[in-house]
Parts: structure tokens; C-alpha cells; sequence
């Protein structure tokens, strides 16, 4: 007996127009703020406003220095762990996902408990300070997803026979880092960054609380005080997303047709 | 001083000893296998040497140089490994010039020694494949190029073949030997395969339970097992209770028989149990001429195996397998069939250690 295909294809719409919906929705309003007609002038006041490209870009620069740190970080204890402490791995794990579980808003005022001027290491006392600090959270933030990808990507390739046949090379640990494990998992590494980016690009809670003038917190301001402006912002926002999401599938792929 | 010295190894993970004082002398050039099953301890103390685990006790040197505690990079040692270990962001060539950049060699120096390293295994025209571009074979033949590339004063191959089919297992142990003997190289290889190690060989260290159960040739070491776990491990084997009657004489009783070993028993006194041992291509049906051993018994088994024919005999309380090579024109006995075992005396060997 042939099965029926309705339920499966009603569920798939359902879920598409849950999603589709309030996209389109938010297209369609965001072109509507010529009166009578369609156009594309919240994003051209969105994208010409002096505010929106400064915190853009300053978002864009805290993504790049948050991904540096954190693969500087995340890379080095993740071989490591895989190599010399698989012991350690479950605590390392329970770490990397705490800040799944500790509120961002949580996190960021112990930071500020522990940094605030009078502390014995007052980085909220300068605007680099701060900067820093930021770039501190945002790792933390997005310590789940760079791990996770790292970590997948150091499980692919046997770690520790090629490190093994790199030290019987006569190779050091920098070579070994550098020449050997960061290109093996270079796509991991990028899978990582891109979600870091993502997640940098919306963040808000730290960046208001620090009080830096990023991305996050200038959504916010233009969306309580404009119409249009906000459903263009969040599209452009959603682009940007997208556009990481898709980055991470062409490196991916790139990596699963290299291993063929 | 041997080229390679160790002495006293032991290793031990937490309460658990795998390696115990483990001595072996290498002579520069040699080919030595650690031939043993799983667990016995043979891949650890290749790894000791090679730097990737500590020693617990006891020490190795390489080239009159003490190592022991010398990180893996500082030994000049190459290694080859089971699962290839190429570099899979790298080619061909740049896996062979890995070793040379890390030394800093020069950039003509360096394009010279891996066009060699490539013509030595036969694959000059695969040099900008990616290793997950070739097969197998051809992997562990540039895995065997790389490490021997830097020019190491010992090579150590942990299982090389073992990942192989088993046609190209053959082709290409036979090439790391010519190669081991045109480079003169000391090696030293790692193998749970008899044949392997027999093949291969100047010498055979047999393992077991992280001790060496008999080092010698492999002519030694098949022909002359000196332990039951040797004897059954290195070839198939016919072992027998027996009882000795007169040590000093070399007299037993095997299955109600006096027989008489080429040499005296040593360290056995009358009566005691002891276990003989018996290859089944040394015994023959008939043929008894005057200086052999003789023993009457029945046909109970014949298993055609191809080129030999294996055929089980029941003495008295014991049965024997022996080996005779397949002739057409000869007709092979039958099941129930009355026959006389023969063997020469040196053949029956009496093992230590056991009864």
C-alpha cells in the first residue's frame, strides 16, 4: 500500500511558512517607507548612516580580534587535551558549554566586579581596557561553537601519530602546530570563526553594559526609535548570518571533496 | 658498545608492568624484529626508543649516546608507522622534504635528496599527489622515503605492513629489505606476523607478556624454539608430554617409546615431566633408516592443503601432524591406515621453562 506523503509535506510547510513568514513579512515592511510604493530607502538610509557603519565596523573589528584570541586559545588546549589529557576532556567540555547556560548578562557583571576601576586590574578604566574586555567576553560567548568545531575537526585526523611522525622529523612544537595540525584543520578552525562572527555581529548585552559602541546596542537604539530603519537593520543582520552560515557550508564542502 | 644498547627497560602504567628489564644489543646495519601477539609489549619499547614514551627503569642508547631521556626530535631517529602518518595537507615531495626543511637544509639540497628518495621507491611521478591521491602501498613507500629522507641513524617500522593486502604485504617487504641492505641502515621492525619476521630478519626477538622469550636468527628461532610459548607462536608445532628417563643420556619416554634426543637434557632431572617439541615438515612417514627415530602409529586424519598435504597420526595417547609436500603421483594414505612416524633425534626438541 502506497504511503501517504500528505502528513510529511504538511509538516515541511508548516515549519517553512513559520520561518518564511515573518521574513517575508519583514521585507515587505522594511521596502514600504515610501509612501504608495516599494523601495529600497531604509537601507539606503540605514547603509548611509555614519552611526550604522561605524558600529558595523567596529562590531566587525571586535569579530576579527575575538576570532584570533579565541583560536589562539581554543586550538592549542583542544590538541592538547586530544594528545596528552583525554582525561581531561569532559571537564574541558563541561567548561566550553557554560556559557550556554550562564546568562550573558551574568557573565558580564562578574566582569565587571572583577575589572571595574578600583580592582587590582582595572580594564574598564580605558576605552582599550574595555575593548579588551569585550573581546574577552565575546570568547567566552563563543567558546561553545569554536571548541565544538575544533575539537571536531582535531577528531577527523589522527593527532597523534602526526605529531608523533613530526617529532621523529625532528620537528618542535611550533612547526608541529603551524606546518601540521592548524592546516589539517583549517576548515574546523573557519566553521569556528564564522559562528563566532555571527554571534559577535548581533551580540548586545556586553557591549551596552561596557558600554561600547557596537552593533548590537545601535539595533537596538535605532529599533526603538524608528519604523522602517529596524526591519531593513534586521535583514541586513540576517544577511550577514546567512552569509557566514554559507561560508562554513563552502569550506565544508571544500574539505569533505579534499579528503576523498 | 653495540650501536644499539639497551638495557634493563621496564615500563609501567601505574600498577601494571608491560615491559620488564629488557635487554638487546643491536649491531650497526642489522635487522632486527620484535615479533610477538597484541599486548606483549613490543610496540612500547619501540616507542621507548623512539622517544614517544618514558622509560620506567633502565636505559637505551643509540651510536654510543645515551637517549633515554632525550625528547623524540633529538634522537635522529626515523619511524614508520601502521597508519602511514603522511601529512595529508601536504604532496608527496613536501611530505619526503618535511624532515630536510625542519633541519634547514638548503633549497637545491632539499630538491635533490627527495628527487633521490623518489626514485629509490619508485614513484618519481607521484610527487605532487596528496597522500589521500595514492594507495596504501604507495602511501608507506613515502612514508618509508620521509623517514629515511633526514638520513636517521635508526629506522623503526611499527607494523608497516600490517594495514596491506596481503599481495602487496609481500612485494613490499621484500623492498624494504633490499632497501634496509643497500642503506645499510639499522633497523628495527615491528610485527605480529611470523612470516614477516622470518622473511625479513637478521635477527627475531619473540615477546611475550613484555619479556624477551628467545632472541636469535630466524633459522634459530623457528628450528630451535627454547620456550613453549616460542614454539607454538613461530610456526605450527607439534607438542608433546613426555617423561625424562635419563638427562644426562638425553633418554625420554614419549607415548610408552624410549626415545633419544640429539643432545643432553639440561637442568631436568630423571623423571621429571617436560614438554618436547616436533615441526611437522620434520617427520616422515616411513623411511626408517637406522639413525632415526621411530614411532608406530594410525591414520586418523588427511587435510589437503595444496601445495603440502597435513596428515594427523595417533601414537598410543598422543596424536602428531606431520607435513609432506603434494606429489600427484603419489597416493596419499587413508583414515585408519597402520604407518610408522620417523624423525632424526635433533629434531625433538625439549623446552624450557615448562611441563
Amino acid at each position: 500500500m502506497k504511503k501517504s506523503t500528505f502528513g510529511p509535506w504538511l509538516a515541511v510547510i508548516l515549519g517553512a511558512a513559520y520561518f518564511l513568514i515573518p521574513l517575508i513579512a519583514t521585507v515587505e515592511f522594511s521596502m514600504r517607507m515610501k509612501r504608495g510604493e516599494y523601495s529600497f530607502e531604509a537601507y539606503r538610509v540605514v547603509l548611509g548612516d555614519p552611526r550604522f557603519q561605524a558600529s558595523f565596523g567596529y562590531s566587525v573589528v571586535m569579530a576579527l580580534v575575538t576570532i584570533v584570541i579565541g583560536v589562539a586559545l581554543v586550538v592549542p588546549t583542544a590538541y592538547w587535551v586530544q594528545l596528552r589529557l583525554p582525561k581531561l576532556r569532559p571537564i574541558v567540555e563541561f567548561i566550553t558549554l557554560l556559557p550556554l547556560v550562564i546568562p550573558a548578562i551574568v557573565v558580564v557583571f562578574g566582569y565587571l566586579r572583577i575589572y571595574n576601576s578600583e580592582s587590582w586590574l582595572p580594564l574598564t578604566d580605558s576605552q582599550h581596557g574595555t575593548d579588551l574586555l569585550l573581546a574577552f567576553g565575546y570568547v567566552t560567548l563563543a567558546l561553545p561553537y569554536m571548541y565544538r568545531s575544533v575539537d571536531t575537526g582535531l577528531r577527523a585526523i589522527d593527532v597523534r601519530t602526526l605529531t608523533e611522525a613530526a617529532e621523529s622529523l625532528g620537528a618542535g612544537w611550533g612547526t608541529i602546530l603551524f606546518k601540521v595540525i592548524f592546516p589539517n584543520i583549517r576548515s574546523a578552525i573557519l566553521s569556528g570563526s564564522f559562528l563566532t562572527f555571527a554571534i559577535v555581529i548581533g551580540e548586545f548585552t556586553f557591549a551596552a553594559l561596557l558600554d561600547r559602541p557596537a552593533f548590537g546596542p545601535y539595533l537596538q537604539l535605532v529599533g526603538a526609535n524608528r519604523a522602517y530603519e529596524p526591519a531593513a537593520l534586521a535583514i541586513i543582520a540576517f544577511v550577514v548570518t546567512w552569509a557566514c552560515m554559507g561560508l562554513i557550508q563552502v569550506f565544508g564542502a571544500a574539505r569533505g571533496a579534499a579528503s576523498k | 658498545m653495540s650501536f644499539i644498547d639497551i638495557r634493563g627497560l621496564k615500563k609501567s602504567f601505574g600498577p601494571t608492568t608491560v615491559v620488564h628489564d629488557f635487554d638487546l644489543a643491536i649491531e650497526r646495519g642489522e635487522f632486527v624484529s620484535f615479533l610477538g601477539p597484541s599486548g606483549c609489549g613490543k610496540t612500547t619499547i619501540l616507542r621507548m626508543i623512539a622517544g614517544f614514551e618514558t622509560a620506567t627503569a633502565g636505559s637505551i642508547a643509540l651510536a654510543g649516546q645515551e637517549v633515554t631521556h632525550l625528547p623524540p626530535a633529538k634522537r635522529d631517529v626515523g619511524m614508520v608507522f601502521q597508519s602511514y602518518a603522511l601529512f595529508p595537507n601536504m604532496t608527496v615531495a613536501q611530505n619526503i622534504a618535511f624532515g630536510l626543511r625542519v633541519a634547514k637544509k638548503g633549497a637545491d639540497e632539499i630538491r635533490a635528496r627527495v628527487r633521490e628518495m623518489l626514485d629509490l621507491i619508485k614513484l618519481p611521478h607521484l610527487a605532487e599527489r596528496y597522500p589521500y591521491q595514492l594507495s596504501g602501498g604507495q602511501q608507506q613507500r613515502v612514508a618509508l622515503a620521509r623517514a629515511i629522507a633526514v638520513k636517521p641513524q635508526v629506522l623503526l617500522l611499527d607494523e608497516p605492513l600490517s594495514a596491506l593486502d596481503a599481495k602487496i604485504r609481500v612485494s613490499l617487504r621484500e623492498e624494504i629489505r633490499a632497501l634496509q641492505k643497500e642503506l645499510g641502515i639499522t633497523t628495527i621492525f615491528v610485527t605480529h606476523d611470523q612470516e614477516e619476521a622470518l622473511s625479513m630478519s637478521d635477527r627475531i626477538v619473540v615477546l611475550n607478556e613484555g619479556r624477551a622469550e628467545q632472541i636469535g636468527t630466524p633459522f634459530e628461532v623457528y628450528n630451535w624454539p627454547r620456550t613453549r610459548f616460542v614454539a607454538s607462536f613461530v610456526g605450527t608445532l607439534n607438542l608433546l608430554g613426555a617423561e625424562v628417563i635419563d638427562a644426562g643420556a638425553g633418554r625420554l619416554a614419549l607415548d610408552g617409546h624410549t626415545v633419544a634426543t640429539a643432545r643432553p637434557i639440561e637442568g631436568r632431572s630423571n623423571g621429571e615431566k617436560v614438554t618436547v617439541a616436533l615441526r611437522p615438515e620434520a617427520v616422515d612417514l616411513g623411511n626408517a633408516a637406522a639413525d632415526r627415530i621411530a614411532l608406530p602409529g594410525t591414520i586418523e586424519d588427511v587435510s589437503f592443503l595444496g601445495a603440502v598435504v597435513r596428515i594427523r597420526v595417533r601414537l598410543t595417547a598422543q596424536t602428531i601432524s606431520l607435513d609432506a609436500f603434494n606429489q600427484p603421483n603419489v597416493t596419499l594414505p587413508k583414515n585408519g591406515d597402520a604407518v610408522t612416524l620417523t624423525f632424526a633425534r635433533e629434531d625433538l626438541l625439549v623446552l624450557e621453562g615448562d611441563h
